[in-house]
């Protein structure tokens, strides 16, 4: 192992991402297999002059870190399933006002308290619909050690360019994965734009980016936020119109900016007869079953979603080739998939292998599985 | 008060006639007036109900957040940027009961903000239903055959709590108000002021309180101030709400475990 | 003998919502809530300056001010 290489255990990556990334205010609530990030950030986080806070719950959790990036810090809380629940309504909440924030979650397996020390990966339609209302979330996707380091920091990176809430969506498995990691190179980072002059400021107004520049609370430009729909000046209204324009917006200050938040990793796409759709975990075992298909001659691809969400139909497309097959494999009953058939219709076969006994998907699970449905 | 802390082109308020909201809301302006603190250095934190409304209607930073959620809000805003003075603008509902977990943690850690509960004793905004401060046998719409529980006491709450600061004072006696309001917010520690008010249109109507006028002034009536109370009897406390000062110790002094040790 | 203060008071006609509490705390009756079932100044040269009202609306609509002899 190289002198820059680390060993580290996802969690702890994430935890260490996040403080690469500028995070200095984290607050959390212990659930497994999550639990981790908080001890190493209760560790941590005053040792780079920063704030850790174990709150009274996950609703507090969300609420206080909301509150911190108010006030200008970059933030992160943890949790598992059961604790997304309860953080769906402040999530909404920072969709609402605009607050930069980064959610871990990783997902054990559900519904309900399922089987806490078990993967799945049945949260994904969570991450996209959990909170009530028209909303977007951009939702980050690692299969390794080294990918929760990266894409914590991109998570927050994006978090405070877009003003948006972004999850890093992980699962049991990766959390507590040991990896050696490259953590060496000081990553590029992202400051939220803030407003120049305090004549005329409105915190909602947008120049064609149509991110506002909402003022850190305290720094003297009387800012407000509400979650019900407002204006430019932050203050309710029940005018449609502005209730209209505002959810556009939330939505065209992300898919604006398609390119430069979606990433897919492909593997021999281009010929590949068969071509596998995964994320995170699963993505992992579809690799090394790809390997050795090819190696026995058969064109098989991959496609792994790093960016889950925004989920954009036309790139889904483009990168997905001309395999007349496409199989999803995943640890739930099929949630990617109902975005996979909703690209391409009839025009290609869509098959689901879907497993929810609590264990991963194996490379020859996915060799059997084409086998037995003579795919 | 200066009327350079309202937010003038956001007035009139949208509360109902003789509401008791802007009488607080006065006194609170009032306090932070007096106190002559920076309105730059002032940030409210409010949940949602009509209470919650108040801090858009002052010229400071305001953050009008979820139902019962203002007090971690305001918990994460105070640990960013601890120079801040930060309020938390509540009501009874919205800070004892959907809120009721948040405010006894935020106590028991003993945070520095200043919690200021709008009590008009039930949910104006969605009209009129029992809150837990709801007083035993008070009528409101989801109590029509009187409420059965008993309310919180919700200084007791709060100091059971471990709340380092806790008053109670009633909207007819501003001067109080205002008086306890500033020490609370000049607290070094979690502090919280039960602010006594009316809601005429729901409350009052139910419970045949009369006129606006009249709920204002008949405070002076059911409640007596704690250096009087304590003269009295139980008996002749019966049905009377005190009012005062109730908790004034010094902040907890955290010692952490891997503080260096002094050497000997 | 010293000259009795006035007090002139003024009213935001925009922010009053006609709530009465002014009438109910004023110990001058200054105030009345007329047959119209609006809010009238009809006895100012009572004010005593003691801002009751002025503490007590919910509104922000009334200042009281000591009036300057000129």
């Amino acid at each position: 192992m190289s002198e820059k290489m680390v060993l580290m255990q996802g969690n702890e990556a994430v935890a260490e991402g996040a403080i690469a990334a500028g995070v200095r205010f984290y607050a959390g609530y212990p659930i497994t297999p999550s639990s981790e990030v908080a001890e190493t950030m209760a560790k941590r986080m005053p040792e780079v002059g920063g704030t850790f806070i174990q709150m009274e719950d996950e609703i507090a959790s969300i609420m206080a870190i909301v509150g911190a990036s108010l006030a200008g810090k970059k933030v992160l809380t943890a949790t598992s399933g059961p604790g997304f629940s309860l953080m769906q309504e402040g999530l909404g909440y920072a969709c609402m006002v605009e607050a930069p924030i980064v959610i871990l979650d990783s997902m054990r397996y559900g519904p309900s308290t399922g089987m806490a020390t078990k993967v799945s990966q049945m949260d994904l339609m969570q991450t996209r619909w959990g909170t009530h209302g028209d909303h977007w979330v951009i939702v980050l996707s690692p299969s390794s050690v080294e990918e929760s380091y990266q894409l914590t920091i991109r998570a927050v990176n994006l978090a405070e360019k877009y003003r948006n809430p972004v999850i890093v969506l992980s699962d049991e498995t990766i959390s507590h994965l040991r990896e050696p990691i490259d953590i060496s190179i000081p990553p590029v980072l992202v400051e939220r734009r803030l407003p120049t002059a305090k004549a005329d400021y409105l915190p909602y107004r947008t120049d064609e980016s149509l991110v506002p520049t909402v003022a850190n609370v305290g720094t003297g430009f009387r800012t407000s936020c509400t979650g019900l729909v407002h204006g430019e000046s932050g203050f309710q209204t029940a005018n449609g119109h502005v209730a209209e324009a505002l959810v556009e917006r939330l939505r065209d200050k992300l898919f604006n900016n398609l390119d430069d938040i979606i990433q897919f990793e492909t593997d021999r796409v281009e010929d590949a007869d068969v071509l596998f759709m995964s994320f995170g975990i699963t993505a992992r075992g579809v690799s090394e079953a790809v390997e050795t298909l090819r190696s026995h001659g058969r064109k098989a691809g991959s496609l792994r979603f790093i960016t889950l969400f925004p989920f954009d139909d036309d790139r889904v497309r483009k990168a997905a080739g001309n395999a007349r097959t496409i199989v999803v494999p995943e640890l739930n009953s099929g949630q990617l998939v109902l975005l996979v058939k909703r690209v391409f219709g009839d025009s290609r076969k869509v098959v689901p292998m879907n497993k929810i006994n609590g264990d991963l998907i194996s490379p020859q699970e996915i060799l059997n599985f084409l086998r037995e449905e003579n795919l | 008060m200066r009327l350079d802390l309202l937010r003038s082109e956001r007035l009139p308020n949208i509360w109902c006639p003789g509401c008791g909201n802007g009488i607080v809301l006065r006194a609170l302006l009032e306090a932070i007036d007096q106190l002559q603190l920076d309105p730059d250095n002032v940030v409210l934190v409010s949940g949602i109900g009509c209470s919650s409304r108040a801090p858009a209607y002052t010229a400071f930073d305001n953050v009008h957040s979820l139902h019962g959620r203002a007090i971690p809000v305001a918990t994460g805003i105070k640990l960013a940027n601890p120079d801040l003075t930060v309020i938390v603008v509540t009501g009874d509902g919205d800070s004892s009961a959907i809120g009721g977990n948040h405010l006894i943690h935020a106590a028991r850690r003993d945070v520095d903000i200043t919690v200021v509960v709008f009590n008009n004793y039930n949910y104006g905004m969605t009209g009129g239903q029992a809150s837990p401060l709801t007083p035993t046998s008070s009528i409101t719409t989801t109590t029509p055959n009187g409420m059965l529980d008993r309310p919180f006491d919700l200084v007791k709450l709060a100091a059971g709590a471990g709340a380092t600061y806790v008053a109670r004072s009633g909207i007819y006696f501003a001067k109080h108000l205002v008086d306890h309001l500033k020490k609370a917010i000049a607290h070094d520690g979690f502090s919280l002021v039960d602010a006594v008010a009316q809601c005429p249109t729901y409350f009052g109507r139910f419970n045949r309180k009369g006129s606006a006028g009249q709920m204002v002034t008949s405070q002076k009536d059911w409640m007596v101030l704690k250096s009087v109370a304590e003269k009295k009897t139980p008996e002749e406390l019966a049905g009377k709400v005190i009012i005062g000062e109730f908790v004034n110790i010094e902040r907890h002094a955290p010692v952490s475990a891997a503080a260096p040790k002094e050497q000997a | 003998m010293p000259e009795k203060k006035t007090f002139r008071i003024t009213h935001n006609r925009k922010w009053c919502k006609d709530c009465g509490i002014c009438v109910a705390v004023c110990p001058k009756k200054v105030y009345e809530i007329d047959r119209s079932d609006r809010h009238a100044i009809v006895n100012p040269q009572n004010c005593i300056g003691c801002r009751m009202c002025v503490e007590h609306c919910p509104d922000f609509a009334l200042t009281v001010e000591e009036a300057k002899n000129e």
